[in-house]
Protein backbone atom coordinates (compact mmCIF):
# COMPACT_ATOMS: atom_id res chain seq x y z
CA UNK A 1 0.00 0.00 0.00
CA UNK A 2 2.82 2.42 0.85
CA UNK A 3 5.00 1.05 -1.88
CA UNK A 4 3.01 2.82 -4.60
CA UNK A 5 4.60 6.21 -4.04
CA UNK A 6 6.75 7.08 -7.05
CA UNK A 7 7.67 10.67 -6.19
CA UNK A 8 11.28 10.65 -5.14
CA UNK A 9 11.86 7.15 -6.42
CA UNK A 10 14.76 6.29 -8.66
CA UNK A 11 14.13 4.19 -11.76
CA UNK A 12 17.43 2.69 -12.89
CA UNK A 13 18.05 2.43 -16.66
CA UNK A 14 21.27 3.33 -18.38
CA UNK A 15 19.95 6.10 -20.60
CA UNK A 16 21.43 9.37 -21.86
CA UNK A 17 19.30 11.27 -19.37
CA UNK A 18 20.47 9.10 -16.49
CA UNK A 19 24.08 9.74 -17.40
CA UNK A 20 23.75 13.53 -17.48
CA UNK A 21 25.53 15.44 -14.74
CA UNK A 22 23.17 15.85 -11.79
CA UNK A 23 23.97 19.57 -11.56
CA UNK A 24 22.82 20.04 -15.15
CA UNK A 25 19.63 18.13 -14.47
CA UNK A 26 18.88 20.17 -11.37
CA UNK A 27 19.44 23.44 -13.24
CA UNK A 28 17.30 22.30 -16.16
CA UNK A 29 14.50 21.24 -13.80
CA UNK A 30 14.74 24.59 -12.10
CA UNK A 31 14.47 26.42 -15.44
CA UNK A 32 11.58 24.16 -16.35
CA UNK A 33 9.67 25.12 -13.19
CA UNK A 34 10.30 28.83 -13.58
CA UNK A 35 9.35 28.84 -17.25
CA UNK A 36 6.04 27.12 -16.45
CA UNK A 37 5.01 30.18 -14.49
CA UNK A 38 5.71 32.48 -17.43
CA UNK A 39 3.28 30.71 -19.69
CA UNK A 40 0.10 32.60 -20.50
CA UNK A 41 -1.19 30.83 -23.61
CA UNK A 42 -1.69 27.27 -24.76
CA UNK A 43 0.94 26.93 -27.49
CA UNK A 44 3.91 26.99 -25.08
CA UNK A 45 2.21 24.22 -23.11
CA UNK A 46 2.18 22.14 -26.25
CA UNK A 47 5.92 22.69 -26.61
CA UNK A 48 6.47 21.77 -22.98
CA UNK A 49 4.46 18.59 -23.51
CA UNK A 50 6.59 17.66 -26.53
CA UNK A 51 9.71 18.41 -24.48
CA UNK A 52 8.49 16.16 -21.66
CA UNK A 53 7.54 13.30 -23.97
CA UNK A 54 10.90 13.45 -25.74
CA UNK A 55 12.79 13.48 -22.44
CA UNK A 56 10.77 10.56 -21.09
CA UNK A 57 11.41 8.62 -24.30
CA UNK A 58 15.13 9.33 -24.04
CA UNK A 59 15.21 8.32 -20.37
CA UNK A 60 13.65 4.90 -21.11
CA UNK A 61 11.44 5.24 -18.04
CA UNK A 62 8.01 3.74 -18.83
CA UNK A 63 5.50 6.52 -19.46
CA UNK A 64 3.03 4.96 -17.01
CA UNK A 65 5.64 5.27 -14.29
CA UNK A 66 5.93 9.03 -14.70
CA UNK A 67 2.15 9.35 -14.70
CA UNK A 68 1.94 7.33 -11.48
CA UNK A 69 3.73 10.16 -9.72
CA UNK A 70 0.56 12.21 -10.29
CA UNK A 71 -1.60 9.87 -8.26
CA UNK A 72 -0.93 11.23 -4.78
CA UNK A 73 -1.51 14.77 -6.08
CA UNK A 74 -4.66 13.97 -7.99
CA UNK A 75 -6.87 15.34 -5.24
CA UNK A 76 -5.00 18.65 -5.13
CA UNK A 77 -5.17 18.95 -8.90
CA UNK A 78 -8.90 18.29 -8.90
CA UNK A 79 -9.56 20.77 -6.07
CA UNK A 80 -7.51 23.46 -7.84
CA UNK A 81 -9.42 22.74 -11.01
CA UNK A 82 -12.82 23.02 -9.29
CA UNK A 83 -11.96 26.18 -7.37
CA UNK A 84 -10.74 27.87 -10.50
CA UNK A 85 -13.66 26.80 -12.62
CA UNK A 86 -16.27 28.10 -10.17
CA UNK A 87 -14.57 31.09 -8.58
CA UNK A 88 -13.33 32.93 -11.67
CA UNK A 89 -15.64 35.74 -12.69
CA UNK A 90 -16.41 36.53 -16.29
CA UNK A 91 -18.84 35.80 -19.09
CA UNK A 92 -21.18 33.13 -17.66
CA UNK A 93 -21.83 30.27 -20.05
CA UNK A 94 -23.35 27.69 -17.69
CA UNK A 95 -24.92 27.84 -14.27
CA UNK A 96 -25.72 24.94 -11.98
CA UNK A 97 -27.80 26.20 -9.06
CA UNK A 98 -25.87 28.93 -7.33
CA UNK A 99 -22.66 28.03 -9.15
CA UNK A 100 -21.64 29.82 -12.30
CA UNK A 101 -19.12 28.68 -14.80
CA UNK A 102 -17.49 31.41 -16.81
CA UNK A 103 -15.56 31.06 -20.04
CA UNK A 104 -12.55 32.59 -18.29
CA UNK A 105 -13.04 30.08 -15.47
CA UNK A 106 -12.69 27.08 -17.76
CA UNK A 107 -9.60 28.55 -19.30
CA UNK A 108 -8.09 29.37 -15.94
CA UNK A 109 -8.93 25.91 -14.51
CA UNK A 110 -7.43 23.99 -17.40
CA UNK A 111 -4.41 26.24 -17.21
CA UNK A 112 -3.78 25.66 -13.55
CA UNK A 113 -4.37 21.91 -13.81
CA UNK A 114 -1.92 21.65 -16.73
CA UNK A 115 0.64 23.70 -14.85
CA UNK A 116 0.43 21.41 -11.81
CA UNK A 117 0.54 18.24 -13.89
CA UNK A 118 3.62 19.39 -15.83
CA UNK A 119 5.24 20.56 -12.62
CA UNK A 120 4.88 17.15 -10.99
CA UNK A 121 5.88 15.25 -14.12
CA UNK A 122 8.98 17.38 -14.67
CA UNK A 123 10.20 17.14 -11.12
CA UNK A 124 9.48 13.44 -10.75
CA UNK A 125 11.40 12.91 -13.96
CA UNK A 126 14.42 14.42 -12.18
CA UNK A 127 14.22 11.99 -9.27
CA UNK A 128 13.32 9.05 -11.50
CA UNK A 129 16.47 9.51 -13.56
CA UNK A 130 18.91 10.63 -10.86
CA UNK A 131 19.98 8.37 -8.03
CA UNK A 132 19.57 9.99 -4.60
CA UNK A 133 23.31 9.95 -4.05
CA UNK A 134 24.18 11.81 -7.24
CA UNK A 135 21.25 14.16 -6.62
CA UNK A 136 22.65 15.26 -3.29
CA UNK A 137 26.16 15.36 -4.78
CA UNK A 138 24.79 17.76 -7.36
CA UNK A 139 23.08 19.89 -4.73
CA UNK A 140 26.24 20.02 -2.66
CA UNK A 141 28.28 21.16 -5.65
CA UNK A 142 25.71 23.74 -6.66
CA UNK A 143 25.56 25.14 -3.14
CA UNK A 144 29.30 25.13 -2.58
CA UNK A 145 29.87 28.71 -3.83
CA UNK A 146 27.57 29.77 -0.99
CA UNK A 147 29.93 28.28 1.58
CA UNK A 148 31.72 31.60 1.62
CA UNK A 149 28.71 33.32 3.12
CA UNK A 150 28.29 30.57 5.72
CA UNK A 151 25.87 28.16 4.04
CA UNK A 152 26.77 24.67 5.34
CA UNK A 153 26.59 23.07 1.89
CA UNK A 154 28.17 19.77 2.83
CA UNK A 155 26.08 19.35 5.96
CA UNK A 156 22.87 20.09 4.07
CA UNK A 157 23.80 17.56 1.40
CA UNK A 158 24.75 14.94 4.00
CA UNK A 159 21.47 15.42 5.83
CA UNK A 160 19.57 15.01 2.59
CA UNK A 161 21.55 11.92 1.66
CA UNK A 162 20.80 10.35 5.02
CA UNK A 163 17.15 11.34 4.91
CA UNK A 164 16.75 9.92 1.39
CA UNK A 165 18.70 6.83 2.32
CA UNK A 166 16.33 6.07 5.17
CA UNK A 167 13.03 6.61 3.35
CA UNK A 168 12.88 3.03 2.03
CA UNK A 169 14.10 1.69 5.37
CA UNK A 170 11.38 3.54 7.23
CA UNK A 171 8.75 2.46 4.70
CA UNK A 172 9.83 -1.13 5.13
CA UNK A 173 9.78 -0.74 8.88
CA UNK A 174 6.32 0.83 8.81
CA UNK A 175 5.12 -2.05 6.71
CA UNK A 176 6.59 -4.58 9.11
CA UNK A 177 5.26 -2.98 12.29
CA UNK A 178 1.84 -2.53 10.69
CA UNK A 179 1.79 -6.20 9.82
CA UNK A 180 2.98 -7.21 13.27
CA UNK A 181 0.20 -5.21 14.91
CA UNK A 182 -2.34 -6.45 12.38
CA UNK A 183 -1.30 -9.98 13.32
CA UNK A 184 -2.44 -9.02 16.81
CA UNK A 185 -5.80 -7.89 15.47
CA UNK A 186 -5.05 -4.17 15.05
CA UNK A 187 -7.11 -2.30 12.50
CA UNK A 188 -5.63 0.55 10.50
CA UNK A 189 -8.22 0.81 7.80
CA UNK A 190 -11.69 1.32 9.26
CA UNK A 191 -13.37 3.56 11.80
CA UNK A 192 -13.84 7.33 11.96
CA UNK A 193 -10.99 9.80 11.87
CA UNK A 194 -10.48 10.01 15.65
CA UNK A 195 -10.41 6.25 16.05
CA UNK A 196 -8.06 5.92 13.14
CA UNK A 197 -5.68 8.43 14.67
CA UNK A 198 -5.83 6.53 17.96
CA UNK A 199 -5.16 3.27 16.18
CA UNK A 200 -1.94 4.73 14.81
CA UNK A 201 -0.31 4.81 18.26
CA UNK A 202 0.82 1.15 18.11
CA UNK A 203 2.46 2.01 14.79
CA UNK A 204 4.01 5.39 15.56
CA UNK A 205 5.54 4.67 18.95
CA UNK A 206 7.70 1.74 17.77
CA UNK A 207 8.50 3.58 14.54
CA UNK A 208 9.89 6.60 16.42
CA UNK A 209 11.77 4.51 18.93
CA UNK A 210 13.39 2.51 16.14
CA UNK A 211 14.22 5.66 14.17
CA UNK A 212 16.04 7.16 17.14
CA UNK A 213 17.86 3.92 17.80
CA UNK A 214 18.93 3.83 14.16
CA UNK A 215 20.09 7.44 14.21
CA UNK A 216 22.20 6.67 17.25
CA UNK A 217 23.78 3.64 15.65
CA UNK A 218 24.46 5.54 12.44
CA UNK A 219 26.15 8.39 14.32
CA UNK A 220 28.41 5.96 16.13
CA UNK A 221 29.22 4.11 12.92
CA UNK A 222 30.12 7.38 11.17
CA UNK A 223 32.30 8.50 14.03
CA UNK A 224 34.00 5.12 14.09
CA UNK A 225 35.03 5.86 10.52
CA UNK A 226 36.36 9.28 11.51
CA UNK A 227 33.66 11.38 9.88
CA UNK A 228 34.25 15.03 10.72
CA UNK A 229 32.18 16.93 8.20
CA UNK A 230 33.03 18.12 4.72
CA UNK A 231 36.44 19.66 5.38
CA UNK A 232 39.10 18.16 3.08
CA UNK A 233 36.82 15.31 2.15
CA UNK A 234 37.53 13.81 -1.26
CA UNK A 235 35.00 11.87 -3.25
CA UNK A 236 35.01 8.63 -5.13
CA UNK A 237 33.24 9.99 -8.18
CA UNK A 238 34.14 13.54 -9.17
CA UNK A 239 31.47 15.35 -11.13
CA UNK A 240 32.72 16.33 -14.57
CA UNK A 241 30.81 18.01 -17.37
CA UNK A 242 30.79 16.06 -20.61
CA UNK A 243 29.79 16.87 -24.18
CA UNK A 244 26.22 15.73 -23.60
CA UNK A 245 25.91 17.99 -20.58
CA UNK A 246 26.93 21.02 -22.62
CA UNK A 247 24.50 20.12 -25.39
CA UNK A 248 21.67 19.56 -22.90
CA UNK A 249 22.19 22.78 -21.01
CA UNK A 250 22.61 24.88 -24.18
CA UNK A 251 19.47 23.49 -25.72
CA UNK A 252 17.54 23.92 -22.47
CA UNK A 253 18.60 27.55 -22.02
CA UNK A 254 17.44 28.41 -25.54
CA UNK A 255 14.22 26.41 -25.15
CA UNK A 256 13.16 27.75 -21.78
CA UNK A 257 14.11 31.35 -22.55
CA UNK A 258 11.91 31.04 -25.61
CA UNK A 259 9.07 29.58 -23.50
CA UNK A 260 9.38 32.38 -20.98
CA UNK A 261 9.54 35.01 -23.70
CA UNK A 262 6.16 33.92 -25.09
CA UNK A 263 4.65 35.86 -22.23
CA UNK A 264 5.88 39.07 -23.87
CA UNK A 265 5.79 38.21 -27.57
CA UNK A 266 2.79 37.08 -29.52
CA UNK A 267 4.08 33.83 -31.02
CA UNK A 268 1.13 33.39 -33.27
CA UNK A 269 2.33 36.54 -34.89
CA UNK A 270 5.76 34.97 -35.29
CA UNK A 271 4.46 31.82 -36.90
CA UNK B 1 -5.24 -30.70 8.56
CA UNK B 2 -5.33 -27.12 9.77
CA UNK B 3 -3.70 -25.12 6.98
CA UNK B 4 -3.94 -25.94 3.30
CA UNK B 5 -1.92 -24.06 0.70
CA UNK B 6 -2.80 -24.64 -2.94
CA UNK B 7 -0.62 -23.51 -5.87
CA UNK B 8 0.37 -20.35 -4.07
CA UNK B 9 2.41 -17.78 -5.99
CA UNK B 10 3.36 -14.28 -4.94
CA UNK B 11 5.11 -11.48 -6.84
CA UNK B 12 6.53 -8.36 -5.15
CA UNK B 13 6.26 -5.01 -7.01
CA UNK B 14 4.75 -6.48 -10.18
CA UNK B 15 5.42 -4.64 -13.49
CA UNK B 16 8.41 -2.65 -12.23
CA UNK B 17 12.14 -3.28 -12.59
CA UNK B 18 12.04 -4.39 -8.95
CA UNK B 19 9.68 -7.28 -9.68
CA UNK B 20 10.54 -10.39 -7.67
CA UNK B 21 8.77 -13.71 -7.71
CA UNK B 22 8.92 -14.63 -4.04
CA UNK B 23 6.75 -17.74 -4.13
CA UNK B 24 6.36 -20.02 -7.09
CA UNK B 25 3.46 -22.46 -7.12
CA UNK B 26 3.76 -23.71 -3.56
CA UNK B 27 1.39 -26.42 -2.34
CA UNK B 28 1.51 -27.60 1.24
CA UNK B 29 -0.61 -28.94 4.05
CA UNK B 30 0.09 -28.37 7.69
CA UNK B 31 -1.52 -30.75 10.15
CA UNK B 32 -2.65 -30.14 13.67
CA UNK B 33 -0.03 -30.95 16.30
CA UNK B 34 3.01 -30.70 14.05
CA UNK B 35 6.20 -28.92 15.09
CA UNK B 36 7.60 -27.76 11.79
CA UNK B 37 11.00 -26.29 11.04
CA UNK B 38 10.96 -24.01 8.01
CA UNK B 39 14.47 -23.51 6.71
CA UNK B 40 16.03 -21.94 3.66
CA UNK B 41 18.54 -19.42 2.51
CA UNK B 42 17.91 -15.68 2.97
CA UNK B 43 15.48 -14.64 0.25
CA UNK B 44 14.15 -18.14 -0.32
CA UNK B 45 10.59 -17.02 0.41
CA UNK B 46 10.17 -18.23 3.99
CA UNK B 47 8.96 -14.93 5.39
CA UNK B 48 6.63 -14.34 2.47
CA UNK B 49 5.16 -17.79 2.94
CA UNK B 50 4.46 -17.38 6.65
CA UNK B 51 2.87 -13.99 6.11
CA UNK B 52 0.37 -15.67 3.82
CA UNK B 53 -0.65 -18.03 6.56
CA UNK B 54 -2.51 -15.38 8.50
CA UNK B 55 -3.64 -13.22 5.62
CA UNK B 56 -1.13 -10.38 5.97
CA UNK B 57 -0.27 -10.92 2.33
CA UNK B 58 -2.86 -11.87 -0.25
CA UNK B 59 -1.81 -14.47 -2.82
CA UNK B 60 -1.04 -13.27 -6.35
CA UNK B 61 -2.51 -16.60 -7.41
CA UNK B 62 -3.55 -19.76 -5.63
CA UNK B 63 -5.15 -19.90 -2.22
CA UNK B 64 -4.55 -20.42 1.47
CA UNK B 65 -7.22 -22.00 3.65
CA UNK B 66 -6.89 -21.90 7.43
CA UNK B 67 -9.25 -24.14 9.37
CA UNK B 68 -11.82 -23.85 6.59
CA UNK B 69 -11.48 -20.08 6.12
CA UNK B 70 -10.01 -18.64 2.94
CA UNK B 71 -7.50 -15.89 3.79
CA UNK B 72 -8.52 -13.73 0.86
CA UNK B 73 -11.91 -13.15 2.50
CA UNK B 74 -13.23 -9.97 4.16
CA UNK B 75 -12.10 -8.36 7.39
CA UNK B 76 -14.24 -10.43 9.74
CA UNK B 77 -12.76 -13.60 8.25
CA UNK B 78 -9.28 -12.18 8.50
CA UNK B 79 -9.66 -11.40 12.19
CA UNK B 80 -10.69 -15.01 12.75
CA UNK B 81 -7.70 -16.27 10.79
CA UNK B 82 -5.33 -13.97 12.69
CA UNK B 83 -6.71 -15.24 15.97
CA UNK B 84 -6.13 -18.85 14.90
CA UNK B 85 -2.68 -18.26 13.45
CA UNK B 86 -0.37 -16.21 15.64
CA UNK B 87 2.65 -14.78 13.85
CA UNK B 88 5.75 -13.60 15.71
CA UNK B 89 7.94 -11.55 13.39
CA UNK B 90 11.69 -11.35 13.44
CA UNK B 91 12.88 -9.04 16.24
CA UNK B 92 9.36 -8.79 17.63
CA UNK B 93 10.55 -6.54 20.46
CA UNK B 94 10.64 -3.73 17.90
CA UNK B 95 6.84 -3.54 17.94
CA UNK B 96 6.38 -3.02 21.67
CA UNK B 97 4.63 0.29 22.28
CA UNK B 98 2.61 0.35 25.51
CA UNK B 99 3.53 1.88 28.85
CA UNK B 100 3.44 -1.38 30.73
CA UNK B 101 4.14 -5.00 29.94
CA UNK B 102 0.56 -5.87 30.91
CA UNK B 103 -0.99 -3.39 28.49
CA UNK B 104 1.23 -4.48 25.64
CA UNK B 105 0.35 -8.14 26.00
CA UNK B 106 -3.32 -7.21 26.42
CA UNK B 107 -3.34 -5.39 23.06
CA UNK B 108 -4.19 -8.49 21.04
CA UNK B 109 -6.96 -9.87 23.28
CA UNK B 110 -8.44 -6.35 23.49
CA UNK B 111 -8.66 -6.21 19.72
CA UNK B 112 -10.58 -9.47 19.85
CA UNK B 113 -13.15 -7.69 22.02
CA UNK B 114 -12.72 -9.90 25.09
CA UNK B 115 -13.89 -9.02 28.60
CA UNK B 116 -11.47 -7.58 31.16
CA UNK B 117 -11.34 -10.76 33.30
CA UNK B 118 -10.67 -12.95 30.30
CA UNK B 119 -7.93 -10.57 29.15
CA UNK B 120 -6.40 -10.64 32.62
CA UNK B 121 -6.38 -14.42 32.60
CA UNK B 122 -4.82 -14.64 29.20
CA UNK B 123 -2.07 -12.13 29.96
CA UNK B 124 -1.19 -14.10 33.08
CA UNK B 125 -1.13 -17.38 31.19
CA UNK B 126 0.88 -15.99 28.29
CA UNK B 127 3.49 -14.53 30.62
CA UNK B 128 3.74 -17.81 32.44
CA UNK B 129 4.14 -19.68 29.17
CA UNK B 130 7.19 -17.62 28.19
CA UNK B 131 8.61 -17.69 31.71
CA UNK B 132 8.00 -14.11 32.81
CA UNK B 133 7.02 -13.31 36.41
CA UNK B 134 3.54 -11.76 36.23
CA UNK B 135 3.53 -9.91 39.56
CA UNK B 136 7.04 -8.60 39.19
CA UNK B 137 6.91 -7.44 35.59
CA UNK B 138 3.34 -6.57 34.68
CA UNK B 139 3.63 -2.89 35.65
CA UNK B 140 7.15 -2.35 34.33
CA UNK B 141 7.75 -0.51 31.09
CA UNK B 142 8.65 -2.98 28.36
CA UNK B 143 11.44 -0.65 27.25
CA UNK B 144 13.46 -1.06 30.43
CA UNK B 145 13.67 -4.85 30.22
CA UNK B 146 16.59 -6.85 28.88
CA UNK B 147 16.67 -7.94 25.25
CA UNK B 148 15.58 -11.50 25.98
CA UNK B 149 12.79 -10.33 28.27
CA UNK B 150 11.53 -7.83 25.69
CA UNK B 151 11.35 -10.57 23.12
CA UNK B 152 9.43 -12.81 25.48
CA UNK B 153 6.97 -10.00 26.18
CA UNK B 154 6.43 -9.67 22.43
CA UNK B 155 5.91 -13.42 22.04
CA UNK B 156 3.49 -13.38 24.97
CA UNK B 157 1.58 -10.65 23.14
CA UNK B 158 0.91 -13.11 20.33
CA UNK B 159 0.26 -16.07 22.65
CA UNK B 160 -2.41 -14.06 24.46
CA UNK B 161 -4.52 -14.34 21.29
CA UNK B 162 -4.72 -18.08 22.04
CA UNK B 163 -3.64 -19.16 18.58
CA UNK B 164 -4.01 -22.75 17.38
CA UNK B 165 -0.95 -22.33 15.20
CA UNK B 166 2.06 -20.35 16.34
CA UNK B 167 4.56 -19.18 13.73
CA UNK B 168 7.89 -17.73 14.83
CA UNK B 169 10.26 -16.08 12.38
CA UNK B 170 13.75 -16.64 13.79
CA UNK B 171 12.73 -16.13 17.39
CA UNK B 172 16.26 -16.51 18.72
CA UNK B 173 18.15 -14.23 16.32
CA UNK B 174 20.56 -11.94 18.14
CA UNK B 175 20.01 -13.39 21.61
CA UNK B 176 22.67 -14.73 23.95
CA UNK B 177 22.73 -18.51 24.59
CA UNK B 178 20.70 -18.14 27.76
CA UNK B 179 17.98 -16.01 26.17
CA UNK B 180 17.89 -18.49 23.32
CA UNK B 181 17.44 -21.47 25.62
CA UNK B 182 14.73 -19.76 27.63
CA UNK B 183 12.69 -19.09 24.52
CA UNK B 184 13.19 -22.51 22.97
CA UNK B 185 12.41 -24.50 26.10
CA UNK B 186 9.36 -22.28 26.62
CA UNK B 187 8.21 -23.18 23.14
CA UNK B 188 8.81 -26.86 23.69
CA UNK B 189 6.81 -26.78 26.92
CA UNK B 190 4.01 -24.96 25.15
CA UNK B 191 4.01 -27.58 22.42
CA UNK B 192 3.97 -30.48 24.86
CA UNK B 193 1.31 -29.08 27.17
CA UNK B 194 -1.04 -27.03 25.02
CA UNK B 195 -1.38 -29.11 21.89
CA UNK B 196 -0.44 -26.12 19.76
CA UNK B 197 0.93 -26.41 16.23
CA UNK B 198 4.24 -24.60 15.84
CA UNK B 199 6.12 -23.46 12.76
CA UNK B 200 9.66 -22.38 13.51
CA UNK B 201 11.54 -20.41 10.85
CA UNK B 202 15.21 -20.82 11.61
CA UNK B 203 18.74 -20.68 10.32
CA UNK B 204 20.14 -22.91 13.00
CA UNK B 205 20.16 -26.60 12.16
CA UNK B 206 20.89 -27.46 15.79
CA UNK B 207 17.75 -25.63 16.92
CA UNK B 208 15.65 -27.35 14.29
CA UNK B 209 17.11 -30.78 15.02
CA UNK B 210 16.41 -30.47 18.72
CA UNK B 211 12.77 -29.52 18.56
CA UNK B 212 10.87 -30.09 15.34
CA UNK B 213 9.41 -33.26 13.88
CA UNK B 214 9.03 -32.12 10.29
CA UNK B 215 11.28 -29.99 8.12
CA UNK B 216 10.30 -27.94 5.10
CA UNK B 217 13.17 -26.57 3.03
CA UNK B 218 12.51 -23.63 0.74
CA UNK B 219 14.68 -22.62 -2.18
CA UNK B 220 14.03 -19.78 -4.64
CA UNK B 221 10.34 -19.58 -3.79
CA UNK B 222 9.76 -23.31 -4.14
CA UNK B 223 9.59 -26.17 -1.69
CA UNK B 224 12.85 -28.04 -2.16
CA UNK B 225 12.42 -30.70 0.52
CA UNK B 226 9.69 -31.75 2.91
CA UNK B 227 9.85 -34.63 5.35
CA UNK B 228 10.62 -35.82 8.84
CA UNK B 229 13.65 -34.32 10.53
CA UNK B 230 15.72 -37.47 10.12
CA UNK B 231 14.78 -37.94 6.47
CA UNK B 232 15.75 -34.40 5.53
CA UNK B 233 19.03 -34.43 7.44
CA UNK B 234 20.03 -37.67 5.70
CA UNK B 235 20.50 -35.72 2.48
CA UNK B 236 23.56 -33.76 3.43
CA UNK B 237 24.69 -33.16 -0.12
CA UNK B 238 21.39 -31.75 -1.29
CA UNK B 239 21.17 -29.48 1.74
CA UNK B 240 24.66 -28.18 1.10
CA UNK B 241 23.79 -27.47 -2.52
CA UNK B 242 20.97 -25.28 -1.19
CA UNK B 243 23.42 -23.36 0.97
CA UNK B 244 22.31 -25.13 4.14
CA UNK B 245 23.89 -27.84 6.21
CA UNK B 246 23.26 -30.52 8.76
CA UNK B 247 23.73 -30.31 12.52
CA UNK B 248 27.38 -30.39 13.57
CA UNK B 249 26.82 -33.49 15.66
CA UNK B 250 25.44 -35.39 12.68
CA UNK B 251 28.45 -34.30 10.66
CA UNK B 252 30.70 -35.57 13.39
CA UNK B 253 28.94 -38.94 13.57
CA UNK B 254 29.20 -39.35 9.83
CA UNK B 255 32.92 -38.69 9.83
CA UNK B 256 33.35 -41.01 12.80
CA UNK B 257 31.57 -43.76 10.92
CA UNK B 258 33.71 -43.27 7.84
CA UNK B 259 36.75 -43.81 10.04
CA UNK B 260 35.51 -47.35 10.55
CA UNK B 261 33.35 -47.06 13.63
CA UNK B 262 30.00 -48.80 13.30
CA UNK B 263 27.76 -46.07 14.77
CA UNK B 264 24.33 -44.89 13.69
CA UNK B 265 25.03 -41.70 11.74
CA UNK B 266 21.45 -40.51 11.46
CA UNK B 267 21.37 -39.06 14.97
CA UNK B 268 20.73 -35.35 14.99
CA UNK B 269 20.99 -34.16 18.58
CA UNK B 270 23.83 -34.20 21.06
CA UNK B 271 21.72 -36.22 23.50
CA UNK B 272 21.09 -38.98 20.96
CA UNK B 273 24.73 -38.96 19.95
CA UNK B 274 25.81 -39.38 23.54
CA UNK B 275 23.58 -42.42 23.97
CA UNK B 276 24.68 -43.90 20.67
CA UNK B 277 28.37 -43.43 21.46
CA UNK B 278 28.09 -44.97 24.92
CA UNK B 279 26.25 -47.93 23.43
CA UNK B 280 28.83 -48.27 20.71
CA UNK B 281 31.76 -48.21 23.12
CA UNK B 282 30.04 -50.82 25.33
CA UNK B 283 29.40 -53.05 22.33
CA UNK B 284 33.02 -52.77 21.36
CA UNK B 285 34.22 -53.64 24.84
CA UNK B 286 32.02 -56.72 24.95
CA UNK B 287 33.34 -58.06 21.67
Amino acid sequence: MIRNITIGQFFPTNSVIHRLDPRIKIIITFMFIVSLFFITSFYPYLLILIFLILTIKLSKVPFIYVLKGLKPLLLIIIITFLINIFMTKGEVILSIGPLNIAREGIRQAVFMALRLIFLVMGTSLLTLTTSPISLTDGIEKLLSPLKKIGVPAHEIAMMMTIALRFIPTLLEETDKIMKAQMARGADFESGNIINRAKNLVPLLVPLFINAFRRADELAVAMEARCYRGGENRTRMRELKLGRNDIIAISFSIIFFVFIASTRYINIRGLI
Amino acid sequence: MIIKIENLSYVYSPNTPFEIKALDNVSLTINEGEFIGLIGHTGSGKSTLVQHLNGLIKPTSGRVVVDGIDTSGDRADLLKVRQKVGLVFQYPEHQLFEETVYKDIAFGPKNLGLKEEEINLRVKKAMEAVGLDYDKLKDRSPFELSGGQKRRVAIAGVLAMNPKVLILDEPTAGLDPRGRDEILTGLKRLYDEENITIILVSHSMEEVARFVNRIIVMHKGKIAMDGSTKEVFKEQQKLEELGLGIPQITQFMRKYRIKGNDVDDTVITVEEAKRELINYLRRKEND
